[in-house]
């Protein structure tokens, strides 16, 4: 996804001079070509987050447009008060590019694990949150970005995450993006692990589960329409997500059905609230946390299985 | 110009609205007066009927808490009606205690956490740099400011990338909220400190006219680096009750304090 949005920030650079983009020092092998480009709309801040997301929102204070580039817990932990004060509270023309959201740097360890991160931003007003599920959805929505004044946090995963779209896909942030129809099942799912929601979707399917799959690019502003449209027309909701159970989409997807009067099955499949102490790869640590494919069919069916039987 | 009458003028109005709304940090806005008064009215390259134009020099108040001070300067400088100054942090009120964007033409930025508007300005600086303009942006900190890491990293970035269109002035002095700067967390040597991030210093008499101005008239102190000036104030200036006490850093007047503070000014 990081070569999916470094390689559409390039294009965009070259038709629209406002773009400046900022890292804090991360981004070898991946920002070398925007650096050559571009090298005076490029800086590496150095290891020093407050004052990279202060400089962006003088850049933006001054008419540009200015991507902030890191890896995501030093992007949105390390400086949140200066993102809630100098981006959001100002509404200023910054966008937040983080790398490695869930454990898309698993073996690193939990300083770098992005576990809160759709919690703290999804809170602060004036941000939009939108976390691709795919390359495809990384390239428009870094595209449409500069196009939505104000702060706009993108939470991507790392590398050589598989197309879940074989299509460019309709795609308008603040809209989810039905994937497949069905009418059993909805899955709800966000960013990184959207390729794998797309294989459990297609799994339940082979089982004769109707299984509808829709990706929630954009956890704020949140879908309501297309979350009560799936409400009414299928009876149980499950959203999948690489973040903790405290905040994220499901939280963002509970508020919604909450507020309904809905009173459909509904489920949250995703990490627990806990520091992720394994050791290990990505894969690794969503098979111990249950977010393997095969460990989501199992546990959807079994809650399929008991609705079923409820209902029949 | 009349530094001494106008200065006195912007204390009056600073001494009114705190205690109309019964406000904190007198003694904080009080400080800076003297230094607002010389680049709002002699340094700075503004327009109040023009407050966004595009080639106008930036001044960041990064000291938010003192935003009393900025009002009542904006407001003497002719950038917004004197009335709006009378609903200072009231209820419905234009002008909150902490100085935010765009609350009244003038204000550039939202400051009140401390150590925020340095950043910001060294963006507006690479930003003129890289368009080609040559205005300033001048950040005003507090001493006790200079305790936040963000303003050490905004001083490598700074000289790092030669920002000599960004100006540092810090208001020192020399108390923070609860005590003495240099007790609570020495400062010193503060100069040197600057000078091996790699700026331009010097220092001044922050209640001397004539010194702020010339100092101010000499930025940047040399091609190629940001300039910071210590101007050495003292807390609470002008209303003698006040000057070197800590307390006036929250405290505000009651209505004899007031009389008695409004009666000192207007011997002045």
């Amino acid at each position: 996804m990081r070569q999916a949005f470094i390689n559409t920030l390039t294009e965009l650079a070259k038709k629209d001079t406002r773009i400046f983009l900022l890292t804090g020092d991360l981004g070898f092998s991946v920002l070398e070509n925007f650096r050559e480009k571009f090298p005076k709309r490029f800086f590496d801040m150095g290891v020093a987050e407050a004052n990279m997301i202060g400089v962006a929102a003088g850049l933006a204070l001054s008419g540009k447009i200015v991507f902030v580039y890191s890896i995501v817990p030093f992007l949105t932990m390390r400086c949140f008060e200066q993102i809630r004060n100098d981006l959001c509270y100002q509404n200023s023309n910054v966008k937040l590019v983080g790398i490695g959201g869930g454990l898309g740097y698993g073996a690193a360890g939990p300083t770098h694990h992005s576990l809160v991160d759709i919690a703290i931003m999804r809170a602060l007003p004036n941000m939009t949150v939108i976390c691709p599920g795919d390359p495809v959805e990384t390239e428009i929505a870094t595209k449409l970005s500069i196009f939505r004044q104000g702060p706009v946090y993108i939470r991507l995963g790392k590398s050589k995450e598989p197309k879940v779209h074989l299509k460019t896909p309709e795609f308008e942030i603040g809209k989810g993006i039905t994937i497949k129809e069905g009418k059993d099942i909805t899955l709800i799912a966000t960013g990184n692990i959207l390729y794998n929601a797309k294989q459990v979707a297609d799994k339940l399917i082979e089982n004769g589960v109707s299984t509808r799959l829709i990706s929630i690019h954009t956890i704020k502003p949140i879908d309501k329409e297309i979350i009560l449209k799936a409400a009414k027309e299928t009876r149980a909701i499950f959203t999948i997500e690489e973040h903790s159970l405290i905040g994220g989409l499901g939280s963002a997807v509970a508020e919604v059905l909450a507020e309904s009067n809905n009173k459909i099955f509904f489920r949250r499949i995703a990490l627990p609230d806990s520091f992720c102490k394994d050791i290990g790869s990505q894969e690794y640590l969503r098979e111990k946390n249950g977010l393997s494919v095969e460990q989501i069919i199992n546990n959807i069916l079994q809650i399929y299985k008991k609705i079923y039987k409820n209902e029949n | 110009m009349d530094y001494n009458k106008i200065s006195n003028n912007i204390r009056k109005k600073i001494l009114k609205i705190i205690f109309d709304s019964q406000a904190s940090h007198i003694g904080s806005a009080l400080s800076c007066v003297d230094i607002l008064t010389v680049l709002y009215f002699k340094i700075l390259n503004i327009n109040p009927q023009s407050p966004l134009a595009e080639n106008r020099d930036r001044f960041i108040l990064s000291k938010g808490h003192a935003a009393s001070a900025l009002y009542a300067t904006l407001a003497q400088r002719g950038f917004f009606p004197e009335e709006i100054l009378d609903s200072y942090c009231l209820n419905g009120g234009k002008l909150p205690g902490h100085s935010t964007k765009g609350c009244v033409p003038g204000v550039e930025v939202s400051t009140g956490s401390l150590g925020h508007g340095l950043s910001m300005g060294a963006g507006m600086a690479i930003a003129a740099k890289h368009d080609n303009k040559n205005y300033k942006i001048f950040v005003l900190l507090s001493d006790g400011e200079c305790d936040e890491g963000s303003v050490w990293e905004t001083a490598m970035f700074a000289s790092h990338h030669k920002l000599d269109n960004l100006i540092g002035i810090i208001d020192y002095n020399k108390f923070q909220a609860f005590g003495k700067t240099n007790d609570i967390l020495n400062l010193e040597p503060l100069k040197e400190k600057w000078l091996s991030f790699g700026w331009q210093a010097q220092e001044t008499d922050g209640h001397n006219f004539s010194q702020i101005e010339k100092t101010l008239n000499n930025v940047p102190f040399e091609k190629g680096k940001p300039s910071l000036i210590i101007a050495h104030t003292v807390k609470g200036k002008g209303i003698s009750f006040m000057e070197n006490k800590v307390e006036w850093h929250y405290k505000s007047p009651n209505k004899e304090q007031y009389n008695l503070a409004l009666k000192e000014l207007n011997q002045k």
